[in-house]
C-alpha cells in the first residue's frame, strides 16, 4: 500500500537492520567466503571455486547424513503434527482447567535442549534408567549405545516429548478462535464430530498448521544437541544428522572449506523445502 | 412442524443465582402456534437470544420445560429437536461449494444422493442461488452467505422450526429489503414456524404475525404489529416500537378528566382509571399528534427531514413532544398548537396502560 | 479552513478504489458520505485523514497543500464502527489521552474532559473501564475522545452500525447537536439513506468509487442528478422502469398510460427511464395521484404504522410504501396510485431530464 511518506520511519528501523546484519548477513557472507576458498588458518586463502561444493555433493557421507536427516524429520512431523492436533482437540476450552493445561503443556518448551538430552540419557540407561530398565524388563532388547534402532527410538521420543506441546499450543490457539456459531450451526445441521473436524476445524486451522509444520520442519532439520548428548552421533554414525556431520567436518577435521560449502547446501535445502511447502499451501488457498 | 410451548422457563448463567439480576430470563411462559412467524424484539441484554438458544437446544434451561407438540424436549439436543438456525454472522463451510453446503444437513442424515440433488436444486431456485451452485461458498457476498445459511435450514423438509438470530446485521440496507421480503415470501410459501430475534423494530414488525417484546429477561407484551403500534401496554413498548417512539408525558387525572400542562386531553382509557397509581403518564405516538388552530401551545425546537415525512420536535413546559408531518404538508411558524388524536391517546399508571 | 480534494484518485494494484474526485468541505459543516459497502467511503476518509496517500491529485487544507503530510501532523480524529478504546484506561483517561499526548496542563485537561463527558452523558461513568460499559457508552467514550481535542476534521466511519436500533436513534439525534457551533469539518460515512436524511447537512452519494453528487442533503434527495444518485439515496430501493413519451402521454409497458404531468412536460417525445420513490405509489387515491397501476402482490409487510407492498410490475419487483394499514392478499392484484408529479425522468445516459419533487 502506498502510505503517506514519513522518513522518520527509516530511523526507527535502523537498529533492526543493524542487528540483522550482524546476526545473519555478515556470518553468512563469511561462510560464503570460506566455501569458495582453501585455507589452513593464519589467514592464508587460495581460490577453490566450486571444488568444495562438488566434493560435498558427491560424498557418500553427506548423502547418508542427508538421508538420515530427511528420515528423522519425516518421522517426527508424522508423529508431532497429528499428535499435537489431537491433544489440542481434547484440551478444555473453558473453565478452571484451561490454565492448568496451558502451564503443563508449556513446561517441556521451557527446558533447554542439552538438559532434555541429559534427562533422557539418564532415563534411558538400560541398567539403571527408568525407561531403559522397563523396556528391557518387558522383553525388548534396548540399548541405545549399541543398537541404532534404540538410539533412534530414544531421540525421536525425546523430540516428540519436547516439541509436541508447541504444535498443540498453536493448534489450541487456532481452535479457540473459531466462533461458537460454527459449532452451533454444525450441531443444528446434524454434523457428527468427524464432520465438524473435517469441515470446520481443519479448514480454520489451515494457517496455524502451516506455521506449525514449517517451524517443526526447520527446527528438526537442525537437530544437534540431543543426539550429541545421547550418543555423540552413534552408535557408529547411526544418528549422525546433517548438523552433527557438519560440526565433525568443521571442528573435528578442521576442513573449513567443505564445511562452509556444506553449510550453504544445508541452508539452501531448508530454504527451498520451506518455500515449496509454503507456496503449495497458499496456492491451495486460492483455488 | 410444531407448536412450541414454553413453561415457567428460567435461565441463569451463574451457578447459584440469588438476586433478581442474576437471571437472564425470569420465569417465562409462552405459546407459539404451529406455522406462525414470530419475532422476539428487545434491546441488547433483554434475554431474546438466550430464549432463542433455549428453544433451539443450544442451551439447557436452569428451570422449566419446553414442549414441541406437547412432547417434552427440554433435554433434547438441537439435532433431536430438528430445528434450523441462521446466525448473526453468516456461517458457511468454507471449503465446500454452495451445492455441498446446502446438501450437508441432508448427507449428515443419510439421505440418498438422488433426493439430495432434487431438494438442493429446489431450494437453490427458491433462494436465487441456482446459478452459483458450483462456486466455492467462501467467495460469495454477505447476503449470498446468509442465503446459504437459510438454505441449509430449508432443505430439510421435516424441520420443526427455523430460527433467525439477527440475520440482517451484516447486510447493506438496499439488500436488507430484498432479503427481508424473501423471508416473508418463503414463510408464506412453506408455512413453517419461524422465530426471528432482533433489536430492530422495523424487521420485527414487517416479518412477524406476532411480536414478543422483551425487557430485562421478561416479556412485556405479545401482540400483532398493529396492537403493539396502536395499543402499547407499557410505555417501554411505546418507546421501543416506532421511530421516533411514543411521546410519554406527565399528566393528571381528576374527576374523570385528563389534563396535560393545564389542557384537557381525551384518552381512550380515562374511564378505566380508578385512581391508585403513583406516576401517571399520557402516551401518544408522533403519528397521532397534529398541528391545530386550537390546542396545546408548544414551541418548535427542531425539524428533521426524513423524506416521506418530517419529524418535528416541539417543547412546552412539561416536556418534549414529537410529531410527524407528511411530505408536502406545512408546518406553522406562529402560534403553534398541537392536538392529540383521542382514539390513540392512552393513560399509563406506573408505566402500565390503565385498563 | 476548508478541506479540498483536487482530482484525487486512489488505485491499489489494478483496482481503482477512488476514481478522480474533487470535493470541497467547508468548516462547520456536517458531511455525510452515503453509499453501499465497498462504494469507497472508508478509502475516501482515509485519504482525507492522511492515512492513505492519493495515487494522483492533491489534498489542501486551509490553503496549504497537505498531500503526503502524515496523519500525526494533521489535527484529525476518527471514530470507527468497532468500539475502539484503551481497554486498561478508565473512561476519564480514555477521553484525556489525546490531550495528554498534546501536552496540555492537567487543569485544562480536567475541565475539557468533564465538558466532553457532560455532553455525551458519561459523567457518572468516568471512573469505569470500557469493559464495564454498554456498547452505546463505549461508543460515546470513543466519540468524546474524538471531540475533546478540538480537531479540525472529525471522521466518523459508520459509528452507529454496531449499536441497537434505539441507541442508534438516540445518538443520531445527539450527534449534530455536539458539533453545532464548532467550526470543525465533520465527515460521517453510512450505508443508510434514512440516516443521511435525518442528519441534514450535506451529503455526497458514492457509487463504485465515484462521488456521484454532493450538496445539501434534502436537495440531493429531491433532485438526484443521475439515476445512480437516485438509487443510492433511496430506502426502500427506488422503482425504475423504461417508459415512452408519446403525444402528451407517458406509456409504461403495453397497459399503463397516463397524461404527462409536471415532471415530464418539457420533454421531447421518446424513450426515458422513470424512477418513482416507493412512498409515491400508494393504495389510496389522494389529490395529487394521476396514474393508476396494477400489479400482482408478492409480499405485503404491515408494520402497524405503515404498509410495504412488494408487487410485480412487468417482470420487475416494485415497492409501495404507505402510511396506515392496507392489507393485500399475496397473489392478488393490487391497484395502486402513482404521484406522477414527483417522479423522475432520466435520459439514455442516466442524467436527470425531468421531474424533481
Amino acid at each position: 500500500m502506498n502510505k503517506t511518506v514519513d522518513n522518520k520511519g527509516w530511523f526507527f528501523v535502523l537498529p533492526v537492520v543493524l542487528l540483522v546484519a550482524f546476526n545473519a548477513i555478515i556470518p553468512l557472507m563469511t561462510v560464503v567466503n570460506f566455501s569458495v576458498q582453501e585455507t589452513f588458518g593464519d589467514n592464508v586463502f587460495t581460490w577453490a571455486g566450486v571444488q568444495w561444493f562438488q566434493d560435498v555433493l558427491h560424498s557418500d557421507r553427506f548423502h547418508s547424513a542427508l538421508g538420515r536427516q530427511l528420515l528423522f524429520t519425516g518421522i517426527i512431523l508424522a508423529i508431532e503434527i497429528p499428535l499435537g492436533l489431537a491433544i489440542a482437540l481434547t484440551m478444555p476450552r473453558k473453565g478452571p482447567w484451561v490454565s492448568v493445561c496451558l502451564v503443563l503443556m508449556s513446561l517441556p518448551l521451557l527446558i533447554p535442549w542439552n538438559v532434555v538430552g541429559a534427562m533422557w540419557n539418564i532415563m534411558a540407561l538400560p541398567d539403571i534408567g527408568l525407561l531403559g530398565k522397563f523396556l528391557n524388563a518387558i522383553g525388548f532388547e534396548y540399548n541405545y549405545t549399541r543398537r541404532p534402532i534404540s538410539a533412534w527410538f530414544t531421540i525421536v521420543l525425546m523430540d516428540v516429548w519436547h516439541w509436541t506441546s508447541l504444535v498443540a499450543l498453536l493448534c489450541y490457539a487456532g481452535l479457540v478462535s473459531i466462533p461458537d456459531a460454527y459449532y452451533q450451526a454444525a450441531r443444528v445441521d446434524g454434523a457428527r464430530s468427524w464432520a465438524v473436524f473435517r469441515y470446520i476445524q481443519l479448514p480454520k486451522l489451515r494457517h496455524v498448521l502451516t506455521i506449525a509444520v514449517l517451524l517443526r520442519f526447520m527446527d528438526s532439520f537442525m537437530i544437534y544437541t540431543e543426539a550429541v548428548v545421547l550418543t555423540g552421533g552413534g552408535p557408529g554414525s547411526a544418528t549422525t544428522f546433517l548438523s552433527i556431520d557438519l560440526v565433525k567436518t568443521a571442528l573435528g577435521q578442521f576442513d573449513l572449506g567443505p564445511a562452509a560449502a556444506m553449510s550453504i547446501i544445508y541452508f539452501l535445502i531448508v530454504l527451498v523445502l520451506s518455500w515449496l511447502f509454503y507456496t503449495l499451501m497458499m496456492r491451495n488457498e486460492e483455488t | 412442524m410444531a407448536r412450541i410451548s414454553i413453561e415457567n422457563l428460567r435461565q441463569s448463567y451463574y451457578p447459584n443465582p440469588q438476586r433478581d439480576e442474576d437471571w437472564a430470563l425470569k420465569r417465562l411462559s409462552l405459546d407459539l402456534a404451529d406455522g406462525g412467524a414470530f419475532a422476539l424484539l428487545g434491546p441488547s441484554g433483554c434475554g431474546k437470544t438466550t430464549l432463542l438458544n433455549l428453544i433451539s437446544g443450544l442451551l439447557k434451561p436452569t428451570e422449566g420445560r419446553i414442549l414441541f407438540n406437547d412432547h417434552d424436549v427440554t433435554e433434547a439436543t438441537p439435532e433431536q429437536r430438528n430445528i434450523a438456525q441462521v446466525f448473526q454472522f453468516p456461517v458457511i463451510y468454507d471449503t465446500m461449494t454452495v451445492y455441498d453446503n446446502l446438501a450437508f444437513p441432508l448427507r449428515n442424515r443419510g439421505v440418498g444422493e438422488k433426493d439430495v440433488d432434487k431438494k438442493v436444486r429446489e431450494i437453490a431456485a427458491m433462494l436465487d442461488l441456482d446459478r452459483t451452485l458450483s462456486k466455492r461458498a467462501s467467495g460469495l457476498t454477505a447476503d449470498g452467505k446468509q442465503k446459504i445459511s437459510l438454505g441449509r435450514g430449508l432443505v430439510r423438509s421435516d424441520v420443526n422450526v427455523i430460527m433467525f438470530d439477527e440475520p440482517l446485521t451484516v447486510i447493506d440496507p438496499h439488500l436488507k429489503w430484498v432479503l427481508r421480503s424473501k423471508l416473508k415470501e418463503l414463510h408464506h410459501r412453506i408455512r413453517r414456524t419461524m422465530i426471528y430475534v432482533t433489536h430492530d423494530q422495523t424487521e420485527a414488525l414487517t416479518f412477524a404475525d406476532q411480536v414478543v417484546v422483551m425487557k430485562d429477561g421478561e416479556i412485556v407484551q405479545i401482540g400483532t404489529p398493529i396492537e403493539l403500534f396502536e395499543r402499547p401496554k407499557h410505555t417501554f413498548v411505546g418507546h421501543f416500537i416506532g421511530s421516533p417512539g411514543m411521546n410519554v408525558l406527565p399528566c393528571q387525572v381528576a374527576g374523570g378528566r385528563v389534563t396535560f400542562a393545564g389542557n384537557v386531553v381525551e384518552a381512550v382509557n380515562t374511564k378505566a382509571y380508578r385512581g391508585n397509581g403513583k406516576k401517571l403518564e399520557l402516551g401518544v405516538r408522533p403519528e397521532f399528534v397534529h398541528f391545530a388552530e386550537k390546542g396545546i401551545p408548544v414551541e418548535i425546537v427542531k425539524v428533521a427531514d426524513a423524506g416521506r415525512f418530517r419529524i418535528v420536535e416541539t417543547r412546552n413546559s412539561e416536556g418534549k413532544i414529537n410529531l410527524l408531518v407528511r411530505e408536502g404538508r406545512d408546518i406553522p411558524t406562529q402560534n403553534v398548537r398541537v392536538t392529540f388524536d383521542p382514539g390513540h391517546t392512552q393513560i399509563y399508571e406506573d408505566g402500565w396502560m390503565v385498563n | 479552513m476548508a478541506l479540498e480534494l483536487k482530482n484525487v484518485s486512489k488505485r491499489v494494484g489494478a483496482a481503482t478504489h477512488i476514481h478522480e474526485t474533487s470535493l470541497v468541505l467547508e468548516p462547520g459543516t456536517f458531511n455525510v458520505l452515503l453509499g453501499t459497502t465497498l462504494a469507497g467511503k472508508t478509502t475516501l476518509m482515509q485519504l482525507m485523514a492522511g492515512l492513505e496517500r492519493p495515487t494522483s491529485g492533491e489534498i489542501w487544507f486551509a490553503g496549504h497543500n497537505v498531500t503526503g503530510v502524515a496523519v500525526q501532523k494533521r489535527n484529525v480524529s476518527m471514530v470507527y464502527q468497532q468500539f475502539i478504546n484503551y481497554a486498561n484506561f478508565t473512561v476519564y483517561d480514555n477521553i484525556a489521552s489525546p490531550l495528554r499526548v498534546a501536552g496540555i496542563s492537567a487543569r485544562e485537561i480536567d475541565s475539557r474532559v468533564n465538558e466532553a463527558a457532560e455532553l455525551l452523558r458519561l459523567s457518572p461513568m468516568l471512573k469505569r473501564r470500557p469493559s464495564e460499559l454498554s456498547g452505546g457508552q463505549q461508543q460515546r467514550t470513543a466519540i468524546a475522545r474524538a471531540i475533546v481535542k478540538d480537531s479540525d476534521i472529525i471522521l466518523l466511519d459508520e459509528p452507529l452500525a454496531n449499536l441497537d436500533y434505539k441507541l442508534r436513534e438516540e445518538l443520531r439525534d445527539e450527534l449534530p447537536k455536539l458539533f453545532a457551533g464548532r467550526d470543525c469539518i465533520v465527515v460521517y460515512a453510512t450505508t443508510e439513506p434514512s440516516e443521511a436524511l435525518l442528519f441534514g447537512g450535506k451529503t455526497a452519494t458514492l457509487f463504485e468509487g465515484r462521488v456521484t453528487q454532493f450538496g445539501p442533503t434534502s436537495e440531493i434527495y429531491r433532485h438526484p442528478n443521475t439515476l445512480t444518485s437516485a438509487r443510492v439515496f433511496s430506502d426502500p430501493p427506488i422503482n425504475v422502469a423504461e417508459v415512452r413519451k408519446v403525444n402528451g402521454d407517458i406509456i409504461l409497458g403495453d397497459k399503463v398510460k397516463w397524461k404527462v404531468g409536471r415532471a415530464a412536460q418539457a420533454l421531447a417525445d421518446g424513450a426515458y427511464t422513470i424512477a418513482i420513490r416507493p412512498h409515491h405509489i400508494i393504495p389510496t387515491n389522494g389529490s395529487q395521484e394521476k396514474a393508476t397501476i396494477e400489479g400482482r402482490v408478492l409480499v405485503a409487510e404491515l408494520s402497524g404504522s405503515e404498509s410495504v407492498i412488494h408487487f410485480d410490475m412487468n417482470g420487475q419487483t416494485w415497492v409501495s410504501q404507505s402510511h396506515g394499514i392496507h392489507p393485500f392478499e399475496v397473489g392478488s392484484t393490487a391497484k395502486l396510485h402513482v404521484d406522477v408529479d414527483r417522479s423522475y425522468f432520466f435520459d439514455a445516459n442516466g442524467a436527470l431530464v425531468g421531474g424533481a419533487g
